[in-house]
């Protein structure tokens, strides 16, 4: 049985005239265990799914199944598989952090819930915060809470719905860290995020959205494999020949421009010397997933 | 084996999770108590100071009932009514516009929890007050108790009523403007021109009958028939009156929280 099944799922906002298409005919699976990553660009239609699956919305046509269990018909028993941490950064403020934690667990029949949350409250560098007022703790802090509200009721299916968009270094170490102990411990994780090395690194398997359309379903690996060249990568102050600055990425100095072959790599590099750019730092790289997404997106236009 | 821990899960008519909804909307307000009780019983004592003091032997009312006395129920009645609307709906639309409610939203909780809880809430809220302003009274206002079963059946009911009010204008509003309207729109005009202030049977024939027409009078008179055991209209006609006002908005606040209304899209 999946862990989380999407089947034909599609949202429109609105009505008829001004009626607007968040997702079309979405299908896939997530399998027990899985570390997946959803990703897509802004308003491609990654929060309205994971708002269906969660039950903050609901679907116009199809259905999403949690562990086999329909997320309208069984809320009360999907929304207990379900541990989600929201995108916005929200708090109560008339409470502290383990105040809230309380609160949280006892809406799911947790009483005596103090050693997890204790354990959550340790393993996200939050314990000497315990009693501060949700008011008092800084973006990152508050975002660490939502993640351990999520979590104090152990779900066995965790959605992260772009956990470190703003936040610092440390934390992201901290969560990814936790994250995937409790994957490796046997939940499933469905990542959604712009942070497209984060992706690369944690997720097994990835689908990306445009437009509420499922464009791409794959392992990470063979999404990499696929990928249609090597990269020359360089840095340069200079401005770039017209014929190669329509092809490159350009990420302040560094210039990555796709290359198939040791013909291919030569040529550009004539291209270069005759515009007169000075190199630095050349180096011929494998592509990353920035590559194999920016080329499913801009493929999927046609 | 396996329908017990389903009835473990969702409870008895899936009210599980109510008991702790309710004990954080009490500790909500608990929390902010100056605010949110200390002050509604000064308001109201100040209202009792300078109504008592204008209005004394200018207005007739109960045989051998002194009109500050008279007064008293009413101003109880009045803040308890309020109060129990601010709590729900402040609750709901300040979780609505930071966005926490998403908390909530995310928990297994029924439609019929999120209700009692609230409502329950509200209650203890509107009880709170108006047991503060009838303590603060007592020792300068002479004030029976002469059918003391109606005025707590009164109390209860007209806390769940506004309780319930307070969740539909909660759901309702989207932001703090919305809420003003609400209340100072109908929960006021409707909470003063109920009797809080004389007798319906001073007023002219007209007024009299445009003020049986709403429930809040019912709701003052059969909570001060408590006191006197007297009243304008009979306590049972009040108590069917309230009591269907109080399923016909429950009904529709229920439905609302079942549909989602405004808080899943």
């Amino acid at each position: 049985m999946s862990a989380i099944s999407f089947q034909q799922v599609g949202k429109t906002y609105g009505k008829t005239s001004k009626a607007f298409t968040a997702l079309r005919d979405v299908s896939f699976d997530i399998e027990e265990g899985e570390f997946f990553g959803l990703l897509g660009p802004n308003g491609a239609g990654k929060t309205s799914l994971i708002n269906i699956l969660a039950g903050l919305s609901r679907a116009t046509t199809g259905s999403v199944r949690v562990q086999g269990h329909d997320v309208v018909a069984d809320f009360a028993t999907t929304r207990r598989l379900l541990g989600i941490v929201p995108q916005e950064l929200v708090f109560d403020p008339f409470f502290s952090v383990r105040e809230s934690l309380r609160i949280q667990s006892s809406y799911f029949g947790l009483k005596r819930n103090d050693d997890w949350t204790d354990e959550l409250l340790t393993h996200l560098g939050l314990a000497d915060k315990a009693e501060a007022n949700m008011r008092q703790l800084s973006g990152g802090m508050k975002r660490r809470v939502l993640v351990a509200q999520a979590l104090v009721h152990r779900p066995p299916v965790i959605v992260l719905d772009e956990p470190t968009a703003g936040v610092d270094v440390e934390l992201r170490q901290t969560l990814w860290h936790f994250i995937s102990r409790l994957n490796k411990e046997g939940h499933t994780v469905l990542l959604t995020t712009h942070y497209l090395e984060e992706a690369e690194a944690l997720c097994q398997r990835i689908g990306m959205l445009k437009q509420g359309r499922l464009v791409a379903l794959e392992r990470t690996s063979t999404l990499l494999a696929g990928a249609v060249s090597t990269m020359l990568q360089f840095k340069t102050d200079d401005a770039l020949p017209a014929e190669l600055a329509s092809l490159s990425r350009v990420t302040g100095r560094v210039v990555q421009v796709p290359a198939s072959d040791a013909l291919h790599i030569e040529q550009v590099l004539g291209q270069l010397r005759q515009a007169g750019c000075r190199l630095e730092d050349l180096e011929i790289t494998r592509p990353d997933l920035e590559d194999v997404f920016l080329h499913i997106m801009q493929g999927a236009n046609a | 084996m396996k329908n017990v821990n389903a009835l473990k899960r969702v409870g008895f008519l899936g009210l599980a999770g109510t008991a702790p909804l309710f004990r954080k909307e009490v500790l909500r307000f608990w929390k902010v108590a100056l605010q949110t009780v200390a002050a509604p019983v000064l308001t109201t004592l100040l209202y009792l100071l300078i109504f008592g003091h204008a209005l004394q032997g200018r207005v007739t009312v109960y045989e051998g009932v002194d009109y500050t006395s008279f007064l008293v129920p009413g101003l109880v009645m009045m803040s308890l009514l309020q109060n129990a609307f601010a709590n729900s709906s402040s609750s709901i639309v300040q979780s609505k516009i930071t966005g926490n409610l998403v908390f909530l939203l995310l928990t297994p909780l029924s439609h019929r929890a999120w209700f009692l809880a609230y409502a329950g809430a509200s209650v203890v809220r509107g009880l709170a007050v108006g047991l503060g302003v009838l303590l603060v009274t007592a020792w300068f206002v002479p004030l029976g108790l002469a059918e003391p079963a109606w005025a707590l059946v009164f109390a209860v009911l007209g806390g769940v009523l506004l309780g319930a009010l307070g969740l539909i204008a909660g759901l309702w509003a989207e932001k703090f403007d919305h809420m003003a309207v609400f209340q100072n729109f109908i929960i006021v005009p409707l909470t003063f021109l109920s009797g809080v202030f004389y007798s319906v049977h001073s007023l002219p024939p007209f007024w009299q009958s445009v003020s049986h027409l709403n429930p809040f009078f019912y709701l003052i008179d059969g909570f001060r028939r408590g006191f006197f055991g007297a009243s304008d209209v009979s306590p049972w006609l009040s108590l069917g009156v309230v009591s269907v006002s109080v399923l016909v908005v429950s009904a529709l606040a229920l439905s609302l929280l079942k549909s989602g209304y405004k808080i899943r899209h």
